[in-house]
């Protein structure tokens, strides 16, 4: 038996295939990962980028649609996936796949591109409360990535730079343009580009950070979504949120695809 | 939770009264003058009953239920907060005010015509915008003003010094009405005033208090459209009377099992006011079968309610009923101050955990699965505390969520995001959407 999850985000599709492999008590011991699949839609409307991402992965996996007895979606765009049975929200999700990949999380921090959230759950993966930003670009990962052009820095080597600062500045945590135009100053008064660096990613920590506060920092923290690759970030999160570990997984853009894909196998199979 | 239920239901017999009440009440308003009658303007917490002694041509607008029903009309809304924040206001003032200020700055009324301009000025202080929203427009209007302040602590610590502090206060107001007017006082109009504000809001608490079961008679949603005649001329005959009929016909839907959402699965409660363009979230909310029996606001921002005898929450007892004689107009003045300061609405001014207390009780007593809470950039005063009311409710074990909003700006107000954090909030209390 094999399901599917499919992750509309703002800048990416994610799809990930899962497959029923055996019959335990517990969820990592029933479902294996049969492929990841993530696409970038470029210039295709999301109907077409869903399809397409789709049959994509499903042809790495050499299956065909009629082998997957599920779909769900999740994800911004997850109305448009027109072929999916159902549609799950990112708390859920995110949630769900964060816990079958992190047993012991209890608070999973989702940073995505447009999107930041904190979410507290069970031992199940079932989301017990949860915050998530409201219109604020401050606490996501599009203004990080703006912020690294600014320094004519990929995201990784932001991240990167990041690492290599031993000094912190404090910037507006608040205010994605007032943290811009700050970044402007740094540079034009010669601050150097790691310390900048870092910088921008404590304030994006520290507007994550308030938010999870919300709902209660419970040890394990999982951080799933794409600023999880980013290694500045993951050290400035640590910092702000006063945890030793934050529990990352190779796959964190596909958490939520994960989560759609378990949900799809238990309610529809 | 998700198996669907099927109450019967029906609509409100008296909906269209209600509708007409308020039509009325803006009429009378605008009108005043044709024969010779008065305006005041001042805020849905003024105590109403004190410029009710002027006489029975003596008509109010009060400003927040103005400046909701403008709110409704997207594009007068925008226009007034424009006009506002052109000669300089902040847009993080409360919306309501910028509203009302726009209004007057442009010169037009919602209910058509130019913007009729009080007499004078007649109001209460305990929210911070409240007294400079009127002293701007005393000023623009060039009319007297008078501000009662109430902020005297919580009503479990009034003492005789502090209810002397506001009963004082009353009794420069008539001074206040008299000289500004030119017209004698009538204590007997006064306190026929104060008898039906204290009929009105207790009858409103128990009113909804008849939400208790299960389905519930009404629906937020609903009660916003009953709630706001106390908010406009709770001293009024009229108001009163409205009440007594409305318990009486939601007593009935009770009786009968009528349900205000024939789908009722999950019953919720939110805070605040709502972003008043947006709701058609409560209908997206039935969709889930989640239906909103309430709100400490909608409940309490004019209800006045204790304990009963079997512990529960309802009505405030009348004081004639426990036979306390109200002749004199500093006994009523007294009594009148004590019945408002009681007003459960006021007290999260002094102590968030006031409130927080409040809600639990809603949440024990209406049976209630889960808290919404409106995080009002557009009222200071009421969105006090949220947050730690927030964390309160979540520590109790209930499911909570909050939105960020604004109730007159719609500019503040993500629609799809809301509907997002919504989906998860009903994926978190078990619920799926629920075919039509």
């Amino acid at each position: 038996m094999i399901t599917a999850g499919i992750d509309m985000g703002m800048r990416s599709v994610k799809v990930l295939l899962l497959e029923k492999v055996g019959a335990g008590d517990t969820a990592a011991s029933k479902y294996g990962i049969r492929q990841l699949h993530i696409m970038l839609p470029g210039e295709l409307d999301q109907d077409q980028a869903a399809d397409q991402a789709y049959d994509e992965a499903l042809a790495a996996a050499g299956l065909q649609r009629e082998d997957v007895t599920a779909v769900f979606a999740t994800g911004a765009g997850r109305k448009q996936v027109g072929f999916a049975a159902e549609g799950i929200t990112e708390m859920t999700a995110g949630a769900r796949g964060a816990v079958y990949l992190c047993p012991q999380a209890r608070t999973v921090v989702d940073v995505g591109a447009e999107e930041g959230r904190g979410m507290k759950t069970d031992a199940t993966g079932r989301v017990v409360d949860f915050a998530s930003n409201e219109k604020c670009a401050a606490g996501v990962g599009s203004f990080a990535e703006a912020m690294a052009r600014a320094l004519q820095m990929t995201l990784r080597e932001f991240g990167e730079a990041a690492l290599k600062s031993d000094r912190s500045i404090p910037m507006n945590a608040q205010c994605a343009v007032f943290a811009e135009s700050e970044v402007v100053s740094l540079i034009h008064s010669g601050t150097p580009k790691n310390d900048i660096a870092r910088a921008v990613l404590d304030a994006v920590a520290s507007r994550i950070c308030a938010m999870v506060r919300r709902v209660g920092i419970e040890s394990e923290v999982a951080l799933i979504g794409g600023m999880a690759r980013n290694a500045g970030f993951v050290q400035s999160l640590k910092a702000a949120m006063g945890v030793d570990t934050i529990s990352l997984t190779d796959m964190p853009e596909h958490v939520g695809a994960l989560g759609c894909a378990l949900l799809a196998a238990e309610r529809r199979c | 939770m998700s198996a669907r239920n099927n109450y019967p239901t029906e609509p409100l017999k008296l909906w269209g009264k209600a509708k007409q009440l308020r039509e009325q009440y803006y009429a009378n308003y605008a009108k005043a003058r044709d024969n010779g009658g008065l305006r005041w303007s001042g805020s849905a917490w003024a105590l109403d009953a004190l410029p009710a002694g002027l006489g029975d041509d003596v008509f109010s607008l009060t400003g927040e239920p103005y400046a909701a029903s403008i709110a409704h009309d997207r594009k007068f809304a925008r226009e007034c907060m424009d006009a506002a924040e052109s000669v300089g206001f902040a847009r993080d003032l409360c919306s309501y005010m910028r509203i009302y200020w726009g209004s007057v700055q442009l010169d037009r009324f919602l209910f058509g015509g130019k913007f009729p301009s009080p007499d004078f000025i007649f109001q209460t202080q305990i929210c911070c915008s409240h007294s400079k929203w009127y002293q701007h427009v005393a000023g623009e209007e060039k009319v007297p003003q008078f501000y009662l302040d109430v902020g005297v602590g919580p009503y479990h610590e009034l003492n005789a010094a502090r209810l002397d502090y506001v009963t004082n206060q009353l009794h420069d107001g008539i001074e206040f009405l008299e000289k500004s007017t030119g017209r004698t006082f009538d204590d007997e109009k006064f306190i026929k005033a104060v008898k039906n504000e204290m009929r009105s809001t207790s009858r409103w608490a128990d009113i909804c208090a008849l939400n208790k079961v299960r389905p519930a008679p009404l629906d937020e949603k609903t009660m916003y459209s009953l709630y706001v005649l106390a908010t406009l001329s709770k001293s009024s005959q009229w108001c009163a009377d409205f009440y007594d009929e409305l318990h009486d016909e939601v007593k009935d839907r009770v009786a009968r099992g009528i349900a205000a959402v024939s789908n009722e699965t999950c019953r919720i409660i939110s805070d605040t006011q709502p972003p008043w363009s947006f709701l058609k979230m409560f209908r997206y909310l039935e969709s889930y079968g989640a239906v909103s029996v309430g709100s400490l606001y909608t409940f309490a921002l004019q209800g006045i309610w204790e304990d009963q005898p079997d512990g529960s929450w309802g009505g405030r007892s009348l004081p004639w009923e426990n036979g306390v004689e109200m002749n004199d107009r500093d006994t009523v003045l007294r009594l009148y101050a004590d019945w408002n300061l009681s007003k459960p609405q006021w007290q999260h001014f002094f102590d968030p955990r006031l409130k927080t207390a409040m809600m639990l009780r809603i949440v024990r007593e209406w049976q209630v699965d889960g808290v919404m809470l409106h995080l009002n950039r557009g009222c200071e005063g009421l969105s006090l505390g949220i947050m730690e009311n927030r964390l309160g409710i979540a520590k109790a074990g209930v499911p909570v969520m909050s939105f960020e909003g604004n109730m007159g700006d719609e500019r503040e107000f993500d629609e799809g995001r809301v509907r997002a954090q919504v989906d998860a909030f009903m994926e978190q209390l078990g619920l799926r959407r629920q075919a039509a």
